[in-house]
């Protein structure tokens, strides 16, 4: 359905079928139209678009208040500005007092490693996670992402959308299928280990698995697109019938998927050990072109493979 | 004007009860302390708004019609409190449970619609960007309300009241007034000594709002001012010189009651000097 035009301009075409369907939708950005995939919404749907200018504060405050009045609000911004730089306007403004706004990070992740760590985002999830009443959601491919911005919406709370990946990412889903906030997509089953994933790093360990299948290891791959709230299901049955479990997402180790994972397993009795992977707990020393990265950390489809492979080597 | 005169007396006899009943929720709130000065710099604004100024139905504090109000300066909630239980949405018996275990009247605002409280605050600069969001959405659903904003001075060292106060004029929010309580001091000490605010008339001017410069203590000026406010073509900016702990000798322009216990030796010499007799 959805193409491989990268997340930033399905993003665009999702806001185009809501603008279509919604009267009361208010797109807003802050300066970031061109980068949002907006331009074409923006020409559609003028009364339907805000821009606040480079004021992502200002733009959090303006969104919480629109929300009061009963508009569907999405605001939309690179993810450093997005989450960062307006952290306290959305505790206040709408974990606190309850408003609901759908706030998509563009460009989360690596990919805009050539510009620095000031563009790259690696601690989005954890710090917007730690906020009571944020739901927090990390769609694999372009496809998961048009479902995730209209479930969004309608959502019974603000959430944060986090996209990842660049223009050629690829498609975990070719074809319609049931999407819900809070509700993990089995992707492939196995016995020995099950891989949980977000974002990018979805596909890639379906990658990992396919290589681990030929050493005749099973793999589980779960899409745990929504990290807050975690599905702890999949994670109840993934600890009962895998020998080692594995999160990995292209985020910083410290506070996002792994953690989550990590955290509610302790809850749990007798539990397989669980391999972290992630990116480090550091910000980069030299330019790095997205791929570049990606290998530099550890987070291609062989490399994951091979992390897991030894790891489940010493769990046997 | 014979109206205006009764007005502004009923609004001066508005003011003193909110007085007394400041005085008796600094009691309430005992070693928990209340923000006390910059609480009483706001009652004869909060009086003026909610006594004549702001379009409300007493019975029915969510009416969509209602003019909005956001005390920016969340701290400033003995003057708040007190303006919501004259209108009836919080009751008097209420404001006894101010800052005690189990209540809703925290120390800074928690939205509460069905009491009349609009927003959360708090957390200083967020207030006005609120406010850009309401007004912005009166316009796109054509409802006339107009939305108050009450900022401290001190609160203007924020950046993101700027950030809002650039964006008032972009968007052209006529339904938007913003009221500066002026009282020179911040939590440590003043203005001029912690981060001069400079002159705020000016700024705001500059900023294109229209402005307006009064004293916040004189109830026929801020009424005036008000009223003169929701004609205005722009957003309004109301610079009101007021003074921190307004009221009582032992307070006024003293720092020391910008967070602080009121013994009950201190209650009872303020309730003479109020010469309550309501």
């Amino acid at each position: 359905m959805w193409s491989r035009v990268g997340p930033r301009a399905t993003f665009g075409l999702a806001a185009l079928e809501l603008g279509e369907t919604i009267d009361d939708l208010l797109i807003l950005t802050g300066d970031t139209s061109t980068s949002a995939g907006l331009e074409r919404f923006k020409k559609t749907y003028p009364e339907k678009f805000l821009d606040v200018g480079i004021a992502e504060q200002n733009m959090i405050g303006i969104a919480a208040g629109l929300a009061s009045e009963g508009i569907k609000v999405i605001t939309a911004t690179f993810a450093p500005f997005q989450t960062m730089r307006c952290c306290e306007q959305i505790k206040v403004n709408l974990a606190y007092m309850k408003r609901n706004v759908c706030m998509v990070g563009l460009a989360s992740g690596v990919v805009l490693g050539t510009l620095g760590y000031t563009h790259c985002c690696i601690e989005d999830i954890s710090i917007m996670r730690s906020m009571p009443g944020i739901t927090v959601v990390s769609p694999a491919d372009c496809t998961e992402t048009v479902k995730a911005v209209l479930a969004a919406v309608h959502h019974e709370q603000s959430v944060y959308i986090r996209l990842t990946g660049g223009a050629g990412t690829p498609l975990v889903y070719d074809e319609d299928y049931q999407f819900e906030i809070g509700k993990a997509i089995v992707l492939r089953g196995g016995g020995d280990i099950t891989i949980i994933a977000t974002g990018t790093m979805v596909s890639e360990s379906l990658k990992a698995a396919a290589i681990l299948s030929e050493q005749d290891i099973s793999s589980a791959v779960i899409d745990m697109h929504t990290i807050k709230p975690l599905d702890t299901a999949v994670i109840d049955k993934a600890c009962e019938s895998s020998r080692l479990i594995v999160s990995v997402e292209e985020h910083s180790i410290v506070g996002g998927l792994g953690s989550a994972v990590a955290e509610y397993k302790t809850k749990l009795t007798n539990t397989p050990p669980q391999l972290f992977i992630g990116l480090p707990d550091k910000y980069g020393e030299t330019v790095g072109e997205y791929s570049f990265l990606l290998e530099k950390y550890g987070l291609t489809a062989e490399q994951i493979a091979t992390r897991i492979l030894n790891q489940y080597g010493r769990t046997q | 004007m014979g109206d205006r005169k009764q007005i502004i007396k009923k609004l001066e006899t508005k003011a003193m009860r909110m007085w007394k009943k400041v005085l008796d929720m600094a009691l309430t709130a005992g070693a928990n302390s209340s923000h006390f000065g910059g609480g009483l710099s706001i009652v004869d604004i909060t009086a003026t708004l909610y006594g004549e100024i702001m379009n409300l139905d007493p019975n029915d504090p969510e009416w969509v019609g209602r003019d909005r109000f956001i005390l920016s300066k969340g701290h400033g909630v003995l003057g708040y409190y007190t303006a919501l239980s004259e209108i009836g949405y919080i009751p008097e018996e209420d404001l006894k449970t101010f800052e005690k275990n189990g209540s809703y009247l925290y120390g800074h605002p928690v939205i509460n619609h069905p009491k009349g409280i609009e927003f959360s605050n708090g957390s200083l600069g967020m207030g006005l960007s609120l406010g850009v969001g309401v007004a912005l959405a009166g316009k796109r659903k054509n409802l006339d309300f107009i939305v108050y904003v009450l900022l401290g001075d001190g609160e203007c060292n924020e950046g993101s009241v700027w950030e809002a106060a650039m964006a008032s004029t972009h968007y052209k929010l006529d339904n938007l007034v913003a009221i500066l309580d002026k009282n020179n001091l911040q939590q440590t000490g003043a203005n001029s000594e912690i981060m001069s605010v400079g002159d705020l008339a000016s700024k705001w001017k500059s900023f294109g709002w229209s402005v307006s410069e009064i004293d916040g203590h004189n109830i026929a000026e801020i009424y005036d001012a008000l009223m003169s406010a929701k004609k205005q073509r722009l957003p309004h900016a109301i610079v009101a010189n007021t003074i921190k702990g307004k009221g009582f000798s032992f307070a006024e322009n003293n720092n020391a009651w910008h967070h602080a216990p009121l013994s009950l030796s201190q209650y009872e010499a303020a309730l003479e000097e109020l010469n309550y007799d309501i």
